[in-house]
C-alpha cells in the first residue's frame, strides 16, 4: 500500500540524490553550488520526514543560510564571470567512476546482508529531551564536547582572521 | 514500492558518500573539493540519525554526534574558505595543479 509518507520520502531521497550528483557534474561551478543548496534541503527534507525536527532545523540554519552562502562568496571573489570549470581527462573520470561504483556495490552487499538488531519503540527526541542531556555533566551528557565546540568555533573564528589579514607592504 | 526503512536511508547515505568521493577525485577546484566533503559529511550525518532512531530509539547519542559534526563542518569550510581566498590573492587561481609551491 502506498502512503503519502512514502511518495515523499521517495520524492526527497530522489532530490537529494539527483542534486548531489549535478553538483558534482556540472561544470559552471556557481550552479554547482546551488545544486548543493538543494541536496542539502532534501537531507533537512529527510530529518523532517524522520521526525527529527530539531536536527532539521540546525541543518538549515548551518548547512543552507551559513555554509552554501560563505561557499557563494567565495564563488564571487574568486571565479571569472560566465567561465567554466576546465574540462577533466575521461581517463580521471572513467577510473574514478569505476572505483566509485565499486566502493558502493560493496558497501550495498555488505549492508543487506547485515541484520540489524531493530528497537521498535518508534519514540522520537523532545526539545526538553535534547536540552538536558546536552547540558548535563552525569552519564550520557554532551557538557563537555559542548565546552570543546565552543573553544573550536574561537579558534577557528581567530584562525580565518590570521589568514586572511592582508599582510602589511614592507616599509621602512 | 516498499514502505520506507533503514536500508533505504542507508542506501541514500551510501550513494551521497559516494558521489562526494567521486566529486572529490574528479574535480580540481578548490571551492568544488570543499562542496563534495560537505556531501560527504552529509552522509555520515544522516546515517548517524537513520542509527539513532530506528536502533537505539531511547537514546540521543546519535542526534549530538550529528549536531558536534555540523558545528565542526562549519569550522572547517570558514577556515578552508579563508586558505582559499588567501591562496587566490597570491596565485590568481585556486585549482590544486596550479598550487604545488611546497611540493619541491
Amino acid at each position: 500500500m502506498i502512503t503519502g509518507s512514502t511518495i515523499i520520502f521517495y520524492l526527497l531521497a530522489a532530490l537529494t540524490l539527483t542534486c548531489g550528483l549535478l553538483s558534482v557534474s556540472t561544470r559552471q561551478i556557481f550552479r554547482a553550488a546551488i545544486y548543493l543548496l538543494f541536496s542539502l534541503i532534501g537531507i533537512a527534507g529527510i530529518y523532517f520526514w524522520l521526525q527529527y525536527e530539531f536536527i532539521a532545523a540546525v541543518q538549515i540554519v548551518v548547512y543552507v543560510g551559513g555554509i552554501v552562502v560563505l561557499i557563494i562568496f567565495s564563488i564571487f571573489l574568486t571565479q571569472q564571470a560566465g567561465e567554466k570549470l576546465p574540462k577533466q581527462k575521461p581517463g580521471r573520470k572513467i577510473f574514478s567512476a569505476l572505483a566509485v561504483f565499486c566502493g558502493f556495490a560493496l558497501t550495498m552487499v555488505q549492508v543487506y546482508q547485515h541484520e540489524f538488531d531493530f528497537d521498535k519503540a518508534l519514540v522520537s527526541p523532545t526539545m526538553s529531551n535534547i536540552g538536558q542531556n546536552m547540558l548535563s555533566t552525569k552519564e550520557g551528557g554532551y557538557a563537555l564536547p559542548f565546552e570543546v565546540i565552543s573553544m573550536l568555533l574561537l579558534a577557528a573564528m581567530i584562525g580565518c582572521i590570521v589568514i586572511a589579514l592582508r599582510s602589511k607592504p614592507e616599509t621602512k | 514500492m516498499m514502505e520506507p526503512g533503514l536500508y533505504h536511508i542507508l542506501f541514500i547515505s551510501a550513494a551521497l558518500f559516494f558521489i562526494g568521493v567521486y566529486g572529490f577525485l574528479t574535480r580540481r577546484n578548490l571551492i568544488t573539493m570543499l562542496m563534495s566533503i560537505e556531501l560527504i559529511l552529509n552522509s555520515v550525518n544522516l546515517n548517524f540519525i537513520a542509527f539513532n532512531k530506528y536502533l537505539w530509539p531511547g537514546k540521543l547519542d546519535g542526534l549530538f554526534f550529528t549536531l558536534f559534526i555540523i558545528a565542526i563542518a562549519a569550522a572547517e569550510a570558514a577556515v578552508a574558505i579563508a586558505i582559499i581566498i588567501n591562496l587566490y590573492r597570491s596565485h590568481q587561481s585556486i585549482d590544486v595543479e596550479n598550487a604545488e609551491d611546497l611540493k619541491y
